[in-house]
């Protein structure tokens, strides 16, 4: 083994860390007018980040730091998406924080941080560097929750995400003291061949498995670990909310490869089963409560419950195609879900927050550009075609049909179908109620206007390339397995 | 000498414990706080136990990590803790009710 460490793989991390640090410091004596700096170079930093990554896109893994970091095509797609969904999160954040007083460099700093964890997930081959990257995420995201200081609801989602979050790490610790006293090592390379070795009924290496299971399905917020999820989507502003929900899923995700797929592809047969259950269950009552729901953001939180429900059926079919499906899905679901989020954004104002359902009764008569974006998100996120979130859907249907669940997938579609009645609920308040009396017109900043717009129509224009994207993130997937076939 | 399997009972019963404290406690979110640090060092006496029975200190490099997390975890549950009492005037679970549907 040579001693030197080779940091390339790390670059982009190490630039958005010490980046991070440098506008920590920058901030701190920069006037408060001068707070754009602050906002110009975190942007500046995201965009250089994800060239980065996109210019060491490779299929071959690099392993490095004694192999407890890895740089494959999967991290590198991941990597780029959550650069550039954080990067566009901030373009929808500054004006609405500006007026809300959060616009402080500690914003910028904290998204930062937990950019550099999301990153460190996708790229661990360890499990104590997807502890750490995990833990940099969660810590910044309670924060950021938290970071509303006058907001009762803020504050109380904010408490209510770190008992439920550091209840998930834990599990997830204990799982990982499971295994790694089953297996002798730490290295998620090492657990695989270790695992392979045992007989597959072992029941420890399944009570290891549960912990971890669970811990993840609290990550992703899949039912029944989801009570987390509606409370922090409420209670968080909007600023917050909408980078909560969307890039965090993302690595969320990876960390779903690196651990079951990366290290304990073998247990397929044990943990199938159980990721159904979790699957399913999302999809039911992730639709059937959301129809409940009279505030947009809970309807948006428990929308995103049954879209992780979606993306899980990918991941437990077990073959690439179902693999590369999930990773197509959830990509597709961050792009939705910042829309959706971000309407809202634009919808409010000055000590107005536009998060009810009523708040979008007549938006065709008060500006029918803004309803035809609002359009566009709620077909793609029903998976009515011809959007992308169809086409998401559509791939991971397929990819359960192919390993012979044609149950599953008619309960998944039928389900699909509630959830459409109240994403078409939105467009029939747009459309045929209705507006309030003396609602003020919409204003939104030139910069949030054009990024809500392409955001809104990505859901269409994107489906030329959809064969492209599909076949990146199939080669990201076969990365993952061949870096532990070699 | 101490057989590996009472360690990891300990530690079964600790995390069960503190597993029991998040969800029974009706009363202060600081026994929450105070059960998640007791969550983690369950984690820890797991990791300590593995580490010596295998003659591998990798364990124990993780468990100093875990105690650091600890420590910075457990600053931002009191720094949340006291921002929700200035809001609340009150650090009691039953209070924390406001966000539901």
């Amino acid at each position: 083994m040579n001693t030197a460490i080779n940091v390339t793989p790390a670059i982009p991390e190490i630039v958005v860390f010490v980046m991070a640090c440098v506008i920590l410091v920058v901030d701190l004596y920069a006037a408060k007018e001068h707070r754009v700096i602050s906002y110009a170079l975190t942007l500046t930093t995201l965009g250089v980040a994800m060239l980065i990554s996109l210019y060491s896109f490779s299929a071959d893994p690099v392993y490095t730091f004694n192999n407890m970091f890895i740089d494959d095509a999967l991290s590198d797609v991941i990597k780029i998406a959550v650069c550039g969904i954080t990067f566009l999160v901030l373009i929808y954040a500054r004006e609405y924080i500006e007026l809300r007083g959060l616009y402080q460099g500690e914003y910028f700093v904290l998204v930062l941080f937990a950019v550099v964890g999301m990153m460190v997930m996708a790229s661990a081959n360890h499990f104590l560097v997807l502890y750490l990257g995990l833990e940099l995420l969660s810590l910044c995201l309670y924060s950021l929750v938290a970071f509303q200081r006058d907001s009762a609801l803020a504050t109380e989602a904010a408490m209510k995400y770190f008992v439920l979050g550091a209840l998930g790490s834990g599990m997830m610790l204990y799982g990982m003291s499971i295994l790694y006293g089953l297996t002798g090592t730490l290295d998620i390379t090492e657990v695989r061949q270790a695992v392979g070795a045992m007989p597959l009924d072992n029941v420890a290496l399944i009570f290891g498995l549960v912990f971890v299971l669970v811990s993840l399905a609290f990550k992703l917020g899949a039912v029944p670990f989801h009570m987390w999820v509606p409370d922090v989507y409420h209670g968080a502003s909007t600023s917050s909310t909408v980078f909560i929900g969307t890039a965090p899923k993302i690595a969320g995700f990876a960390i779903v490869i690196r651990l079951l797929i990366g290290g304990l592809e073998d247990l397929h047969g044990a943990w199938r089963d159980m990721v159904i259950i979790l699957s399913l269950l999302s999809i039911a009552i992730g639709n059937l409560i959301a129809i409940a729901q009279s505030n947009l953001k809970r309807m948006l939180a428990y929308s995103a419950i049954s879209h992780m429900g979606f993306m899980l059926l990918g991941v437990l079919a077990g073959t690439p195609n179902g693999y590369s499906a999930a990773l197509f899905y959830i990509l597709a679901y961050a792009l939705m879900s910042l829309g959706g989020f971000g309407m809202i954004i634009v919808l409010s104002r000055a000590g107005f927050e536009a998060d009810e359902l009523a708040d979008l009764k007549g938006l065709n008569q008060r500006n029918p550009w803004y309803a035809l974006l609002m359009m566009l998100l709620m077909v793609s996120m029903a998976g009515i075609p011809p959007t992308i979130g169809f086409f998401a859907k559509l791939s991971v249907i397929q990819a359960i049909i192919e390993v012979n669940l044609v149950w599953l997938a008619v309960v998944a579609v039928l389900f699909a179908v509630v959830g459409a009645y109240y994403y078409l609920r939105v467009i029939k308040l747009m459309y045929f109620d209705p507006p309030d009396e003396g609602v003020a017109s919409i204003e939104a900043a030139p910069d949030l206007r054009v990024v809500m717009g392409l955001n809104a129509w990505a859901m269409v224009l994107l489906l030329p390339w959809i064969g492209p994207i599909q076949r990146v993130c199939l080669t990201a997937v076969a990365s993952v397995m061949n870096g532990f076939a070699s | 000498m101490i057989p590996l399997s009472h360690y990891l009972i300990l530690g079964a019963i600790l995390f069960a414990l503190s597993v029991v404290g998040i969800f029974l406690n009706r009363k202060n979110v600081v026994i929450l706080l105070m059960a998640i640090e007791l969550l983690l060092l369950a984690v820890n006496v797991n990791f300590v136990a593995f580490s010596h029975y295998l003659q591998d200190t990798a364990g124990q490099v993780f468990v100093f990590f875990i105690l650091t997390v600890a420590a910075a975890e457990s600053a931002i549950g009191l720094a949340i803790l006291i921002v929700l009492f200035r809001n609340r005037r009150s650090i009691n679970v039953e209070d924390l009710d406001t966000l539901k549907g």
